[in-house]
């Protein structure tokens, strides 16, 4: 039987450029290539530069992960110049990483992932009445009522009637694979607009306590809003009491609204509980520290590694277990491109071997993709919410306990329903139950510590440069909405003279290692996965969506000496 | 039921006119608006109104190509609060095309840019986020096997106007800062035959995107523009001028080091590299996310991101600027400051920022009736800037 050759360019609803290619046959995935095709290279435009400037650089690597990287890199100079950052830095960065967590599963879910499963032009068949009956059964949530679905729906209405469907243009609308009733479908397009209206809410504590979002302000050695309760310009009770209501909101959509969503979607897809799965490797590097962020006992989600879906076993993790590999990525390596380097030692000298565009296929390169392969002891690893999930649940964590059975009983159905697509996207709601509750710890924590009249954000014994060794180097995890990152600094006489950075859309489409083992995309889309109409290939949006791409994060290149160097080589 | 989206449709052409251009017939049209009336639960007398509304002209296409880039500038777009997000695609535009919001992926995504470029040549707006890497024939950023210097210069020459938002479109932004890696330019380096705003900031404020958008949609035609590109209703002042904490920088009062019992009082961030005294940018005035906060006013100094080059430039963010323009070197900036804090003149000073802020804020809000109502040439007849409008 022959292959039919599937391209999926632009993968859109994600972060930045991907580009999926399959081979099809009888209904099934038979092979899979995941590629990044952008490249921008800005940990080389970082060499030179002043580290305590770090955050700034490497939080542009991402606006959708819009934190995750400046933190990162505060722990890895923090780390590198043994700075101790004040407990309320500490709580501060928590709740802003904590926030933006919660909102980017909730965008995830609702902007960029429910399309996938929800037929927004079904929707238009609902009884409003029929819909609010449905909404009441789930949720307490108040719009509920059956004049609010009608007024949903005749907005919709007045929409599709347009003729103009905007971004629902050319959807795959139709499609057997669509599983809603009606009802749900229009259930699920009111809380999509109710979303974009609570993501513009809840995100503003990262403004009140880094000055914008996208890309908030943060500082080497704490944070730079100053805590006055007597002063206009500071943290102050209204913005505390502006943060508390936030938190609340957040908790209360994250319980009422997309917790009951996720399960009535995904009631009525369990056949994707056994599709999907991949390499059945996880790793988490924790996050969430209750004191000092190398104090990795104190985190909130612990750290370990799960082998091939073993959950009786969680393995500890070592960051220098961790090795990247090129022979699938458009670089080369000194020592032979079938070498694994640690970030320490990582060299980047990009090599373009691919097409000339306009090209029509990548697959049959043997490099085909500006990622690299990190490999955790040569072994593909899985990152993100699953991951922290299983992870805990192995480590036998109360709270994600107590979130994952509780799915799992409403789904009636087992553990292993977890190894999946579907798990994947459920994982990412039971964690943001977890921290919309975490949330409010962390404030009444630091409402706390001002009561007793601590107010330090920063710590300033270490901000001179001349206090500085003249050579050192740090290493800064954190375990952001996509998964496991990590930032690793070397700093010479006052300048960053490497930087390295092994990011979560890395690990998940990384390409083929020199072992011929695929990248965790790759894996997934050949587990028991399903494409029924080529044209419209919605099976494969679902389990790409399902990791949450962020594909900007993935690609990112640094050499040692400063210098790249660049070849095209047409084929 | 009649399914609008199916049939091809012409530009400037309203639905009735398209189906009566189809070989649908005005009864079947009636019809057609009688069975929305229908699902709409509005009942047929009602009828004739859902007939007006679709007879009217269709929301203008809107294509938003997304390039060498964060997301940044979408993310923040999204976090617009007057319109909404949900308002702006809904209602006031049609976003025929953008990566992060599309239901559409792979090739029906790139025919839904197509149908969109072609349905609306000369008419659509293009918005493009990200930059266009040159070296190398362009293969470090590629849309469907197309590299983005193709897929830009394609979509670019049917739109009526360009919007480069953020500043990675205004000027290439981080990537093209040194040594470039991937030569990647802005728009305007790429696009010369055409009108080409530029939203500076990385990323820009979603309300001076979304108030951009809505001067075009209103009035027709870009908004007025400095000499490099952005609105002058958004970038006309610079931060320092309109600073809520310029009072401490003439009084001499100034942050020395971070928390320190200065920074608990709002002082000046000046000292520890505030770039505002040379960076355009209405977020004094305009403020983030729903006016909540801004960068200074969380303590932390401007880095200067919605000027060109500030990644060379303005870095190390934290030196402090080696003078302060107006006022002449480094030592200057203290002098000045130190001198005002010495005697009454300090209270005088505050209240004259603060006028400056308040007549900035009023220039700013006038801006749209001042400048944008009245036709091209007749700006002569336009009453001062002090007065009130239309009482002279």
């Amino acid at each position: 039987m022959a292959r039919t050759k599937v391209v999926v360019d632009p993968i859109t609803r994600i972060e930045g450029h991907l580009r999926i290619e399959v081979q099809a046959e009888d209904g099934r995935i038979a092979d899979a290539w995941a590629s990044s095709t952008q490249f921008r290279g800005i940990e080389l435009i970082m060499q030179g530069r002043d580290p305590r400037d770090a955050w700034a650089f490497t939080q542009r690597i991402c606006g959708v992960c819009t934190v995750v990287h400046a933190i990162a890199s505060c722990r890895a100079v923090e780390d590198a110049l043994d700075i101790e950052v004040p407990r309320n830095g500490t709580i501060i960065r928590n709740l802003i990483h904590g926030m933006q967590t919660v909102q980017d599963h909730v965008i995830h879910f609702y902007h960029l992932h429910a399309l996938d499963w929800v037929d927004v032009v079904s929707a238009l068949d609902a009884d409003p009445a029929a819909t609010s009956a449905l909404a009441k059964q789930l949720s307490p949530w108040p719009n509920n009522s059956d004049t609010y679905f009608q007024e949903i729906k005749d907005r919709l209405a007045k929409f599709v009637s347009s003729g103009q469907l905007g971004i629902f243009t050319n959807g795959y609308w139709g499609h057997p694979a669509y599983n809603l009733p009606p009802e749900a479908n229009l259930m699920a397009v009111a809380h999509y607009l109710e979303a974009l209206d609570w993501q513009r809410d809840v995100i503003r504590l990262h403004t009140i306590f880094g000055g914008k979002n996208p890309h908030p302000n943060f500082l080497v050695g704490g944070m730079a809003s100053a805590i006055n309760l007597s002063d206009t310009a500071t943290i102050n009770a209204e913005r505390l009491t502006d943060i508390h209501d936030m938190i609340r909101r957040a908790r209360r959509f994250v319980e009422q609204v997309y917790w009951p969503d996720l399960l009535a979607v995904a009631s009525f897809y369990k056949d994707w509980a056994a599709i999907g799965g991949g390499t059945g490797n996880y790793l988490a590097v924790g996050e969430f520290p209750a004191g000092d962020a190398k104090d990795y006992d104190s985190l909130y989600f612990p750290r370990g590694i799960i082998v091939d879906k073993n959950l009786n076993e969680v393995l500890p993790y070592d960051h220098e277990k961790v090795a990247e590999y090129v022979t699938s990525s458009w670089y080369e390596y000194s020592v032979g491109d079938d070498a694994g380097l640690h970030p320490w030692e990582g060299e980047t000298k990009a090599k373009y071997t691919g097409p000339a565009p306009p090209w029509e296929y990548l697959q049959d390169h043997d490099k085909y993709s500006w990622m690299k392969s990190p490999r955790y002891d040569e072994m593909p690893m899985e990152v993100g919410p699953l991951s922290r999930m299983l992870v805990a649940f192995a480590s036998g964590h109360d709270d994600a306990r107590e979130v994952i059975t509780e799915a799992l009983g409403r789904l009636n159905v087992g553990a292993g329903a977890l190894f999946s697509t579907l798990g994947r996207t459920a994982a990412r709601g039971v964690e943001t139950r977890l921290l919309a509750m975490k949330l409010e710890e962390w404030y009444d924590e630091l409402v706390g510590r001002i009561r007793t009249g601590d107010v330090a954000t920063f710590n300033t014994d270490k901000w001179d440069p001349e206090t500085w060794p003249s050579t050192a180097q740090g290493y800064g995890y954190l375990d952001a909405a996509r998964g496991a990152l990590g930032h690793w600094i070397q700093i010479q006489d006052g300048k960053i003279s490497r930087y390295q950075c092994v990011v979560p859309s890395t690990w998940n489409c990384s390409p083929r290692d020199p072992q011929g083992q695929m990248g965790p995309y790759e894996a997934a889309l050949v587990d028991n996965h399903p494409l029924v109409d080529p044209e419209r290939p919605i099976e494969i949006l679902r389990t790409i969506h399902s990791f949450d791409p962020c594909m900007a994060c993935g690609v990112h290149v640094l050499d040692a000496k400063g210098d790249l160097v660049t070849e095209v080589k047409v084929q | 039921m009649i399914f609008p989206s199916s049939l091809p449709w012409t530009e400037d052409q309203s639905l009735g006119e398209h189906l009566a251009g189809s070989g649908v017939s005005r009864r079947d049209f009636l019809a057609f608006c009688g069975e929305m009336a229908v699902i709409l639960g509005l009942g047929s007398t009602l009828t004739p109104q859902i007939v007006k509304a679709l007879e009217q002209t269709r929301r203008p296409s809107v294509i938003w190509l997304q390039l060498q880039e964060c997301t940044g500038c979408v993310e923040s777009v999204i976090r617009t609060a007057e319109p909404t997000i949900g308002d702006l695609v809904l209602d006031l535009i049609s976003l025929d095309y953008n990566h992060t919001l599309m239901a559409a992926a792979g090739s029906a995504a790139e025919s839904a840019l197509h149908q969109a470029m072609e349905e609306n040549d000369g008419q659509y707006l293009l918005l493009v986020t990200g930059s266009v890497p040159l070296n190398e024939d362009g293969i470090y950023t590629t849309i469907g096997g197309r590299t983005a210097k193709e897929v830009l210069e394609e979509a670019a020459e049917g739109a009526a106007a360009v919007i480069a938002i953020g500043a990675c479109a205004h000027w290439g932004n981080i990537q093209a800062s040194n040594p470039n890696p991937t030569g990647a330019v802005g728009v305007s380096q790429i696009v010369f035959d055409k009108p080409v705003v530029n939203i500076a900031g990385c990323p820009p404020i979603a309300d001076v995107v979304t108030a951009t958008l809505v001067h075009y949609l209103t009035f027709g035609r870009v908004p007025d523009l400095d000499a490099d590109g952005r609105p002058l209703f958004a970038y006309g002042a610079r931060i320092h001028d309109q600073c809520p904490r310029r009072a401490h920088f003439d009084a001499g009062q100034f942050v020395e080091e971070f928390d320190d019992d200065s920074a608990r009082r709002g002082w000046c961030l000046y000292k520890v590299g505030c770039k505002g005294p040379a960076c355009f940018s209405p977020c004094p005035i305009f403020q983030w996310n729903t006016r909540t906060n801004w960068p200074i006013g969380a303590g932390h100094p401007c880095i200067g991101c919605t000027e060109r080059d500030f990644w060379d430039r303005y870095t190390p963010f934290y030196d402090r600027l080696p003078e302060v323009a107006g006022f002449g070197v480094e030592s200057t900036a203290d002098t000045i400051g130190f001198a005002l804090a010495a005697g009454a003149t300090a209270g005088v000073a505050a209240h004259a920022v603060a006028t400056g802020v308040h007549r900035a804020r009023m220039r700013h809000r006038g801006e749209y009736s001042r400048i944008d109502v009245i036709p091209p040439g007749e700006e002569d007849e336009l009453p001062n800037e002090e007065g009130d409008d239309g009482q002279n």
